[in-house]
């Protein structure tokens, strides 16, 4: 249980950073949204791993669950949300506004010109 | 308890829906209730800053849920300074932006910069490691809106870039309170503490990474190197008032280590001991640098000033790294002065921006309209960046190099904050000549270009010069309340006395 839990967290986290890593906005997007599920998971353990356990007060209860990161993650979940719409919609506006996807803005490409190196790198082939 | 306390979040959010809702098409009606909140938290703000000094810390608790169970807002000193801190510069800025047109630019502007508000404040006055998180969602999701106001591909383009940036700085964020509540059990900062204080031997190790990893966090934030990739796009592209308001965020995450480190981490903890002065002293040395050197690198005038904003935070977190109180005193007195100065010279560039067509750094063009004024304010706000006397950055870097000088490398850190200072003249001085002096020898016969003079931006500019020059005049007065606002947060039982009652602490 453990190992399948942290594993997981792993695993999200690590495929969420390579992608977060990309130069364009759409796996950018998708990675950050692997983090906020690896976050989340991360917080609900926090809490120690307990299973068949009531989180609140009951007569016949053996022991507990941990109720707090439970209120912690849905706080989580619904700004990470929240958060990936306004990406998208701010993604989406760049795209459109000018007709690529590239992450990189005009000031960091070395030339400082409109639009340094030629398209079709190893970053296109996503 | 007092009301007053929780008033600075309540008044903005609820006014900014009102905005929304109420008057979407009137624009006059907005400004006017824009103007009046800022106002307002003005006030609240003095009252505020009233009551911490004379009846110490206070904590207000939401729902009236005992301490550590349910969330606290607490006002002492140092929340009280950033809070009038945030007031009064964006009152400034609210000012600039309706004088210069900028908020008819896009809609919502006055909306999106009351949420904006409401999120600083609360991140200064929450009293709970997850609020402060919360809070720090709401001041970003508004300055989103506010990076890309009046749109265009490049600032779309920056704003995902930052957007990306600091959702993976969310994320570790919350990475690091995951880890806090399993090694303590609470996230109640005064809490937290206390259990800090007594945490057993085997436990260290994971309450080192949750401290590590908060740091960086707030590093993010406050744009510490290698952290500051996401602010000189960011602010060089963002429009002038609302990069002028910016300069408030950085300082959110130094007011967070800041707290942080005095409060939870102190150097006295035994599982964290100096770590984080360890962390920022070298990073604080690195930023110094970067945002120096970038200031004579800059190739526009947008990113000259975000640079200038980078190098103030570098001398900011080297005088808070040391964690004792006179430094302490040193790193306020600075922080106050930085942020008025970084959202004056923001303010400049976005004057002589609007009048030169754009902020590129070149001398093939027409002078300026109102080039005597806007020149005057410029040097104004250089010197007063640069830390050169006789304006108070030239007061908080000698208070700065004063408090360092017992710390071990002293003369170190002395040779980097006087070294780039010398830089950062050079380049200010660069700019500013080739700004405002070559236009007159290379193009003497072209006629200025005709700009609408509003008075309204130039005043709002003027008043933030001024608000400088006066922390010069009254340095005595305000160095005194801020050393007594040092010695308190250095001393956390008052604070945790505060929260948890006399008995918790």
């Amino acid at each position: 249980m453990e190992l399948l839990v942290a594993s997981a967290i792993g695993v999200m986290t690590a495929s969420g950073v390579y992608l977060i890593l990309r130069l364009r906005a759409f796996p950018v997007i998708l990675g950050l949204s692997m983090l906020t599920y690896a976050v989340n998971t991360f917080l609900f353990v926090t809490g120690r791993l307990v299973i068949n356990r009531p989180p609140v007060l009951s007569p016949e209860a053996a022991g507990y669950t941990d109720p707090l990161p439970q209120a912690l993650v849905l706080t989580a979940i619904v700004i990470s949300f929240g958060m990936t719409a306004v990406t998208v919609m701010m993604a989406l506006g760049a795209f459109l506004e000018t007709g690529d996807d590239r992450i990189e803005t005009v000031g960091d490409r070395p030339d400082g010109g409109p639009d340094g190196g030629p398209d079709g790198g190893p970053e296109d082939a996503r | 308890m007092s009301h007053w306390i929780i008033l600075p979040v309540v008044l903005p959010a609820m006014l900014a829906p009102l905005i929304v809702l109420g008057m979407r098409h009137d624009l006059l009606l907005q400004r006017v209730a824009s103007v009046a909140g800022t106002l307002g938290l003005g006030a609240i703000a003095a009252h505020l800053l009233w009551r911490a000094s004379v009846l110490g810390p206070e904590a207000y608790l939401l729902g009236n849920w005992p301490a550590p169970f349910g969330i606290v807002l607490v006002n002492d000193r140092l929340a009280a300074l950033m809070l009038a801190l945030a007031a009064v510069l964006a009152l400034i800025v609210v000012l600039y932006a309706i004088g210069s047109g900028w908020d008819r630019r896009g809609r919502h502007f006055h909306a999106l910069f009351q949420f904006q508000l409401m999120g600083v404040n609360g991140a200064f006055l929450t009293g709970d490691a997850f609020n402060l998180f919360v809070f720090f969602e709401i001041l970003l999701i508004a300055s989103y809106g506010l990076m890309i106001h009046a749109g265009g591909g490049a600032r779309l383009k920056a704003g995902v870039q930052y957007v990306a940036y600091n959702l993976a700085g969310s994320t570790l964020f919350l990475f690091a309170l995951g880890t806090i509540y399993a090694v303590t059990g609470t996230l109640n900062m005064a809490d937290l503490a206390v259990r800090m204080a007594e945490l057993p031997p085997g436990e260290a190790a994971l309450a080192r990474v949750a401290c590590v990893l908060l740091i960086i966090v707030f590093a993010v934030k406050g744009a510490l190197v290698p952290f500051q990739f996401w602010l000189p796009a960011t602010y060089a592209l963002a429009p002038g008032p609302v990069a002028a308001l910016f300069a408030i965020m950085t300082k959110v995450g130094a007011y967070a280590v800041l707290r942080f480190g005095t409060l939870v981490y102190p150097p006295e903890v035994a599982a964290t001991g100096g770590i984080i002065a360890q962390m920022l002293l070298p990073g604080a040395v690195l930023t110094l640098v970067v945002g120096m050197v970038g200031v004579l690198g800059a190739r526009t005038l947008g990113r000259m000033a975000a640079y200038a904003a980078i190098g103030s935070m570098g001398t900011l977190f080297l005088a808070i790294a040391p964690f004792e109180p006179r430094a302490s005193a040193a790193a306020l007195y600075y922080m106050v002065h930085s942020t008025l100065a970084a959202g004056c010279l923001f303010l400049v560039v976005d004057l002589i921006a609007a009048r030169r067509g754009d902020d590129a750094l070149g001398s093939d063009r027409a002078p300026i309209a109102q080039g005597g004024l806007i020149g005057a304010f410029y040097f104004a706000a250089a010197v007063a960046v640069a830390g050169m006397p006789p304006l108070s950055g030239f007061v908080g870097k000698l208070l700065v190099l004063d408090a360092l000088r017992a710390e071990p490398f002293g003369m170190w850190l002395w040779a980097a904050i006087l070294g780039t200072s010398l830089i950062a003249i050079m380049g200010l001085g660069r700019a500013g000549s080739l700004v405002f002096w070559k236009p007159h020898g290379a193009a003497a016969e072209a006629h200025p270009a005709h700009a609408p003079a509003q008075p309204l931006a130039l005043a709002a500019l003027g008043a933030g010069l001024g608000l400088i020059v006066a922390l010069t005049l009254m340095a005595g007065p305000v160095t005194g309340w801020l050393g007594a606002t040092a010695a308190e947060i250095h001393t956390p039982s008052i604070y945790i006395g505060a929260v948890l009652g006399p008995a918790g602490g």
